[in-house]
């Protein structure tokens, strides 16, 4: 066959040998799919360990066993709160994620904002919802200069023992 | 040896070798599966029990470093209305990472709806996140290979191998993906894996103070929530995409999609 097309040919066999050398540098050796197949799960493997890595901030233990972590060392606190009411709440929605607590960081920076009350304590006019059994107010009338937690207990927010 | 001996005694034989020493103890399927348990993670939303507060939102933010101020998140919660004269408004504002606050709706660039309270027929909250899809869109787009999903179920993304190419955001019929505003790759749910593998719950479900969000095993039938799903109504978001999702809602209604 004539030069003309040989050359050309050349050329792309070594461009496809160049990227299949680059390829076999470059991608990392545990590249893999698991049992869902090429399509779904072609992946590197040892990414999933990296997320298993993530560092773990809320430390409490949640429902299941709930204020456990807290209970250890804030028993008092936490059997007040467990009895009803805002018992349900996780501490550290407002006492803020634990980290190693206490050894790093030693206090918590608690949110005390009216925020974080009127998530659930503004008053909406929806009666079909679950909200309906929440005591509401209008933030924009009640007491607006305040702090919620001048007059209300957070751990015991019983209106008749204010 | 007679006939008669050897038809009983082959009889016998055959018997004998076909029941297997296995099959002479009495086997208590839980015990088996417990042995074996397999591990595939799904969700469980009640509809009824949300009330919109956010907390689940400001602890997924906290929890997985996703920035505040940005307009991303992996996880948020829709507010529906239903006025008497037959209109439907839907809403998130922020996804609602600091709660609904107030009763106008926001319909977006600055506009907000009042609604006359006496006009609201019905209202509810949602809480959305990855549906974690037994055949997820978003994996099979990947030029890469940086997104995957796991022996047990769990959808990821590669931040080390994803190029940000944003196939998968745009693959996604739940609008659960978003391209990360400081690490710069497509950002999603993890079913907070890093917490799941340890025993401990996600830290939305852990913020939850309704009980709104589950965490469950859904190949565990032991498991109270597993039990709920196998039992009880449930419906999944998109069904006919074929995506075969693995959040669960209980009180589904037609318009959340």
């Amino acid at each position: 066959m004539k030069n003309h097309v040989w050359r050309p040919l050349f050329a792309v066999l070594a461009l496809v040998v160049g990227i299949l050398v680059f390829r076999l540098f470059y991608v990392p050796s545990d590249f893999g799919s698991g049992e869902r197949g090429f399509m779904y799960s072609y992946h590197r493997l040892s990414n999933e360990e990296e997320w298993k890595a993530q560092p773990v901030k809320y430390s409490d233990t949640g429902k299941t066993n709930m204020h456990e972590f807290c209970g250890e060392c804030h028993s008092d606190v936490v059997e007040i709160r467990t009895e009803d009411l805002h018992g349900t709440i996780a501490c550290e929605n407002c006492h803020g994620p634990a980290f190693d607590h206490p050894e790093d960081p030693e206090t918590l920076v608690i949110d005390r904002g009216r925020d974080v009350c009127l998530r659930c304590h503004t008053d909406l006019p929806y009666t079909t919802s679950e909200r309906k059994r929440i005591p509401g107010i209008d933030p924009k009338e009640h007491n607006v200069d305040d702090m919620c937690v001048d007059c209300h207990d957070p751990h015991n927010p019983r209106l008749e023992e204010m | 040896m007679e006939r008669r001996d050897f038809l009983k005694n082959s009889i016998m034989i055959v018997a004998g070798a076909s029941v297997p020493l296995s099959a002479l103890e009495f086997v208590d399927p839980k015990e088996v599966l417990a042995a074996n348990l397999d591990i595939h993670w799904a969700f469980l939303l009640n509809t009824h029990k949300c009330v919109g507060c956010g907390f689940c939102v400001k602890a997924c933010k906290t929890e997985n470093d996703i920035p505040f101020n940005a307009k991303v998140t992996r996880t948020w919660v829709e507010r529906y209305v239903y006025t008497k004269d037959d209109r439907r408004y839907i809403d998130s504002p922020d996804g609602a990472l600091n709660g609904y606050t107030e009763s106008r709706i926001d319909l977006g660039q600055g506009n907000f709806q009042e609604i006359d309270p006496n006009n609201v027929g019905k209202a509810f909250f949602v809480p959305k996140l990855c549906n974690h899809c037994e055949t997820p869109p978003c994996t099979q787009v990947c030029p890469v290979g940086a997104t995957y999903k796991t022996d047990d179920g769990v959808v990821l993304v590669d931040k080390e191998w994803c190029i940000g190419c944003g196939y998968c955001i745009m693959a996604c019929p739940y609008g659960a993906r978003f391209f990360h505003p400081t690490d710069h790759v497509a950002d999603k749910c993890t079913f907070c894996y890093h917490r799941i593998t340890k025993g401990l719950e996600t830290a939305c479900v852990n913020a939850c103070p309704f009980g709104a969000r589950k965490m469950l095993n859904i190949k565990d039938i032991n498991d109270p929530n597993t039990q709920i799903i196998l039992n009880e109504r449930v419906g999944v978001l998109k069904d006919e995409f074929g995506t075969r999702p693995q959040a669960f809602y209980i009180g589904l209604a037609q318009e959340v999609r």
